[in-house]
């Protein structure tokens, strides 16, 4: 019987690694069936990133006036850029944290069936990237549009020099890539601790 | 039915759980040998072990110590990759509180044990659906477990832990959250699917409506086994199995 089971395992490794796209296909699926849940959680980071993007737009538009109201304006838009990145870090640790923490027990179903740690894993990377890259991208979008009109309103039309336009493809480049790296993080750390847990625990979990 | 091949054999299984400075052994030295083909029913008081017996056994917790051999294999020799193959292919796992994925219909969740045994999509479906129409529930295979009955949600279990032609059923508790009625037609789905496709089952329970099913019963207690009863021996003082109980819950 033993030597059965052990002729068996050199394909087991093959068959249990299942490919990249069916873990893509269970991901997708996975945030599609729980819409309404993958849409709370990404206004989580959308809203974060809006608000960084927002602030950040907002230094785009050169401020106006005496030296000293340009430098105090300067260091608000500066302190309040670092303060926008806190609470989008922070929005978005929490969002995922309580994505991950309220699957403890599906986790641990599917080790029982047969899931490798790494498979779980594999699921919320893949997950929080697309929820992390459309939430990011999303939230860039709006939060750089809304203060560019405001400022258009205001009528700085002036300033929407090249300088301007290249400044603001970049900070939503970089605030999409920053999202989506602030969300994969802060989903893989508690994914991992998830996936390496005994069944038995990751069962015994109530939330 | 039950040969005289071991299919689970426990060998001085002890189990303890350490809070704080306190250590409390929840299994002190189970030696348990169950049959090929058996209905085992282990049976006790709240406490006594049976839910930590069911982890050891089919590999979801760690033992402090002693060995658990599945089909006479350590169970402690095994890597990941075994032990993830041994789950998704020789045993198969029901709960009390049915555990179905709450976002996958009925159908999903009994091929995703298929998924993770590398089986294509068609094959796991079809695979599926066969198994759904063995439990009874050929016709709602697209309702997600919020939409079924407890009884229901137990059946799409025991479909899913079957998926894969597992040679032990391990079930802790699986009437626990059912009435009489439905409890009583699970209690004959397993020994209907012990007898007819020869799988091992193994279950913890409290309800004694399981013993007229079993083979043997297993009475544990501070997580020591009390004793083991035959059918033939229970079927003598079947009148008994109420004080018998009454006598372990109140020791
Ligand atoms: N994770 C844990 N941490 C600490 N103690 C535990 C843990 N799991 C179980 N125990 C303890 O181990 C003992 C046996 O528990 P177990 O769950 O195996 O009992 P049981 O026989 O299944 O009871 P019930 O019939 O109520 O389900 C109990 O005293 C329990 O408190
Ligand atoms: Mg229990």
């Amino acid at each position: 019987m033993s030597t059965n089971i052990n002729h068996k395992d050199r394909k087991i490794h093959r068959q249990i690694s299942l490919p990249f796209s069916k873990a893509f296909q269970i991901s997708l699926e996975s945030i599609r069936i729980r819409f309404w849940r993958s849409l709370i959680t990404a206004s989580g980071i959308f809203l974060g990133i809006a608000f960084f993007v927002a602030v950040r737009t907002g230094m785009l538009f050169p401020a106006t006036g005496s030296v000293s109201t340009v430098i105090a304006a300067q260091n608000r838009q500066l302190w309040l850029s670092i303060m926008a990145l806190v609470v989008c870090t922070v929005g978005i640790t929490n969002a995922m944290l309580m994505a991950v923490t309220e699957r403890y027990k599906e986790i641990g179903t599917m080790k029982c069936l047969g899931a490798l740690d790494s498979f779980i894993v594999k699921l919320f990377f893949i997950e929080s990237c697309l929820l992390g890259l459309i939430a990011s991208v999303a939230g860039s979008l709006i939060g750089w549009f809304f203060v560019t009109i405001i400022h258009l309103l205001g009528g700085e039309m002036s300033h929407m020099t090249t300088i301007f336009w290249l400044g603001s493809l970049k900070l939503i480049g970089f605030s999409t890539l920053l999202g989506t790296f602030l969300t994969f993080l802060a989903t893989i750390f508690p994914a991992i601790r998830a996936a390496q847990m005994p069944p038995a625990a990751a069962l015994r979990v109530e939330i | 039915m039950a040969s005289n091949e071991y299919v689970v054999r426990t060998k001085g299984l002890v189990k303890e759980y350490t809070m704080g400075d306190q250590v409390l052994r929840a299994l002190n030295g189970v030696d348990l040998d169950i049959f090929r083909g058996e209905y085992i029913s282990i049976m006790g008081p709240s406490g006594s072990g049976k839910s930590t017996l069911f982890n050891a056994i089919g590999g979801l917790d760690k033992p402090s110590n002693g060995s658990v051999f599945i089909n006479d294999v350590d169970m402690a020799q095994l890597d990941a990759q075994e032990l993830a193959y041994l789950r998704c292919h020789t045993i198969g796992y029901i709960f009390q509180t049915f555990n179905l994925i709450p976002v996958m219909t009925a159908l999903e969740n009994v091929t995703l044990p298929t998924v993770f045994a590398g089986m294509s999509t068609d094959d796991g479906i079809e695979r599926g659906m066969e198994l759904l129409k063995i439990v009874g529930l050929g016709e709602r295979f697209f309702h997600k477990p919020s939409e079924l009955s407890g009884g229901q949600q137990q059946r799409v279990a025991i479909a899913r832990a079957l998926a894969n032609n597992p040679s032990i059923v391990l079930a802790d508790e699986p009437t626990g959250n059912l009435d009489l009625k439905t409890g009583t037609e699970i209690i004959h789905l397993l020994k209907k699917l012990n007898r007819e496709q020869g799988v091992t089952v193994i279950s913890a329970t409290h309800d004694l409506k399981m013993v007229d099913v079993s083979d043997r019963i297993v009475w544990i207690r501070d997580g020591r086994i009390a004793k083991i009863e035959e059918r033939a021996e229970i079927e003598l003082h079947i009148g008994e199995m109420e004080g018998e109980q009454e006598e372990l819950t109140h020791p």
